[in-house]
């Protein structure tokens, strides 16, 4: 095997990899600023560079790639004064308002700025004046934080297909916007929010709206109630210090109580409901011929607007479902409301999502105030909620758990696993088999759903015909998928899938735009990994087999698909232009 | 919403658009053609042929603004190029260009709100033996006074 030395130590290289990978192996941490883990290099701004140690050539760390026999030299003073002042020029354009900035100690810049002792700023400041675009309500631009890395435009155009930001001008007057001087709002964002989990800096954040919370609380007059997403639970802890997929939720039920929150419902429940409706529209359409095949999935907020926006044709194909937070929003001001005697217009629903594309959602259409007030007043991400909790008072990691309020509140492993990519498929693979078979699977993993492949695909044999399945994460993922199914309807052919599922965020929710920073792929698995684990070890693995669920339909909805669950619980799809100018 | 373009305007990105489609990385090409028959790629231009070419409007707006060259408004009727190679800089070209922008009251890239004049900068036109230059729609007007010159050349040009 071909081996380079880095700072003296001998290292086993492979075809291909590059200096900052070699180092990694031998616990050598160069320090980057530009290149994420997820993204492709693109030697932007200079903080990894090395050196080779006989000619003392620099050379960038992230986009080198080692070659045998290569001594390299990654730490020493003239190194050190080097990236002092690549920072010092970096600090230059950059506002210094760390202290009211959202990514105060939580900012790559920020680390390294303090890594490296950059006590002075000795360079005349150019910090562009340019506007904040916070006219989406869901994610914020501050293009004067800006340290034009562009990750967040390698996300949006190449990552997610999404192609609403981009570069615009050159040079120092580079800037990260919306093609066209048109604002957030006008582009074709979707909200998915990959380009704030990507961001190193405070240039783009989720809307903050946590005092709108408080606000609320604070109010005699309001009955506060809350409910948390499925991927929340195992990543909320990342802010305590617990290890990514440590399952959190009922220290998160027991932190609501303190808050003053009079109910607290779990959104994992509505994810049981949600596959009571779609399971049943799934066997409405396979087995009964009732609308087109394949079946698409509809929780995800930032696919349904990227659909209809960008495959808008494909709306017949659209799981008429609203996604399970807007499900327990309606049902909470209208079966729980009613069951409780308490004036639906007093109840405050805030969800707390992984998302940024839920604030969106939350006023998405008239479908969205379906109990006659909007069914979801505030989604905060769980970046807030973490904030909420501190501002709070609550010692996280020593608070007891709690239990929710079971009317809403209890759920399944099948709700659970919405939280990760391929979870709603494998959740509605196993009602949609009760409801066909009338029997539960004798084993109800379907593992073909799980893992980071970009496209997964299944297939099975329900009642003597085959059920093919796909999955896709990643916006950029969906197009591969939509052109296989509508090559087939143009050939008037079979579809390839009769059921399809999506998810705007790589990984899924568990990677979700509103998560802690600092995720990869290693950290997408471990929260998934987490949700997988409270799974297995529920009583119930089918939304079905759920009794409050059963309780909802024998007392208020009468059964899937009634009169009342499509006003209260579906939606409808309209074609968006891209550019709204 | 958008402007639509005249039906002439889309039959010629239409001709441009299927003389480039197939070639890969001719984007630049595009914006040439296209900007030689507008004199500009205006927004509207570049919705338009985001679907033609099927690029999208981000990656045409990225390349329209990067280079100079190319503009997303119309210039002005008259366009006032003012050297600022070696020459022209020694002989006070900064001077020059000052001196025009005051007159316009435009900035340097900027087009005169009736539309007559366009103010720009240009490396060395080669005329350095008459330095400082202006080249006004191609005819150089050398040996200026830096601080007149303003005055004496939109004088000349205005409403003609």
């Amino acid at each position: 095997m071909a081996s380079a030395i880095i700072n003296g130590m001998p290292v086993e290289i492979t075809p291909g990899e590059t200096i900052l990978e070699a180092a990694k192996k031998l616990s050598v941490k160069i320090p980057v600023l530009c290149k994420h883990p997820d993204l492709d290099a693109t030697a932007a701004c200079g903080i990894c560079v090395v050196k080779i140690k006989a000619t003392g050539r620099t050379l960038r760390a992230c986009c080198t790639p080692i070659d045998s026999g290569m001594d390299i030299v990654t730490e020493d003073a003239e190194l050190v004064q080097v990236r002092r002042e690549v920072l010092e020029l970096i600090m230059s354009k950059h506002p210094n308002e760390c202290v009211t900035c959202a990514r105060n100690q939580n900012c790559e810049l920020q680390t390294l700025c303090a890594d490296f002792d950059i006590r002075h700023m000795e360079l005349p400041s150019l910090v562009p004046d340019i506007a904040k675009d916070t006219s989406n309500g869901t994610i914020e631009l501050d293009p004067r934080k800006c340290v034009t890395c562009g990750r967040c435009v390698q996300v949006c155009q190449e990552k997610q297909n999404v192609w609403a930001l981009s570069f615009l001008d050159r040079g120092i007057d580079t800037r990260i916007a919306p093609a066209g001087d048109i604002s957030m709002a006008e582009s074709p964002c979707v909200s998915c929010g990959q380009c704030s989990a990507h961001c190193p800096t405070g240039a783009i954040v989720e809307c903050d709206e946590t005092q709108k919370v408080w606000d609320k609380l604070i109010d005699p007059d309001v009955v506060c109630v809350a409910q948390i997403a499925p991927a929340v639970r195992v990543a909320l802890g990342e802010a305590f210090g617990f290890a990514p997929g440590t399952n959190v939720t009922g220290k998160i039920y027991a932190s609501f109580r303190r808050m003053g929150f009079k109910a607290v419902f779990d959104t994992n429940y509505g994810a049981d409901v949600t596959i009571m409706e779609e399971g049943t529209e799934f066997v409405e359409r396979f087995a009964h011929g009732k609308g087109a095949l394949p079946l698409i999935t509809s929780c995800c907020p930032a696919w349904v607007d990227f659909m209809e926006k960008y495959h808008n044709d494909m709306i017949p194909h659209f799981s008429s479902c609203k996604s399970p937070h807007e499900m327990v929003g309606a049902l909470t001001k209208t079966y729980w409301a009613e069951r409780e005697k308490i004036d639906p217009k007093k109840i405050f629903v805030l969800s707390v999502m992984p998302c940024t594309a839920k604030k969106w959602e939350v006023r998405r259409s008239a479908d969205m105030s379906s109990s006659g007030y909007q069914d979801v007043d505030v989604s905060i991400t769980t970046r807030e909620l973490a904030r909420m909790i501190k501002q709070a008072g609550i010692d996280f990691a020593t608070i007891p758990e709690a239990q929710p309020d079971h009317l809403l509140g209890a759920y399944t492993g099948a709700g659970t696993i919405f939280g990760a990519t391929g979870g709603v498929m494998e959740a509605a693979i196993r009602s949609a088999l009760f409801l066909i078979t009338g029997k539960n699977a004798a084993n109800p993993n379907f593992e073909f759903t799980r893992g980071l492949k970009g496209i997964k695909t299944g297939s099975m044999q329900v009642a003597g015909k085959e059920v093919r399945i796909a999955v896709a994460h990643g916006l950029g993922n969906v197009e591969t998928v939509l052109d296989e199914i509508r090559k087939a309807k143009a050939e008037g052919k079979e579809p390839p899938w009769h059921f399809v599922e999506v998810m705007a965020c790589p990984g899924g929710c568990v990677g979700g735009g509103g998560q802690p920073y600092g995720v990869t792929d290693e950290l997408r698995l471990k929260r998934a990994k987490g949700l997988y684990q409270e799974d297995g070890a529920t009583l119930w693995r089918c939304s079905h087999d759920n009794p409050y669920v059963q309780q909802l339909y024998k007392e208020y909805l009468g059964k899937p698909l009634s009169e009342k669950s499509h006003h209260l619980l579906h939606t409808h799809y309209v074609q968006r232009p891209t550019y709204r100018r | 919403m958008t402007t639509a373009t005249t039906p002439n305007v889309q039959e010629d990105l239409q001709r441009i658009a299927k003389k480039w489609k197939d070639k890969p990385g001719s984007l630049i090409m595009v914006l040439h053609e296209v900007q030689e028959r507008l004199g500009c790629v205006p927004r509207n231009v570049c919705l338009e042929l985001a679907k033609l070419i099927d690029v999208p409007v981000a990656r045409i707006y990225e390349v329209v603004t990067f280079y100079n060259y190319f503009k997303t408004e119309a210039p002005g009727k008259h366009i006032l190029s003012v050297c600022t190679g070696t020459a022209c800089h020694l002989k006070g070209a900064s001077k020059v260009l000052e001196s025009l922008s005051k007159e316009l009251g435009i900035k340097e890239g900027e087009s005169s709100a009736d539309k007559e004049f366009h103010l720009q900068s240009v490396r060395c036109v080669g005329c350095c033996g008459m330095a400082p230059v202006v080249m006004v729609n191609g005819a150089i007007h050398g040996k200026l006074k830096p601080e007149s010159s303003g005055k004496e050349i939109v004088a000349q040009y205005r409403g003609k």
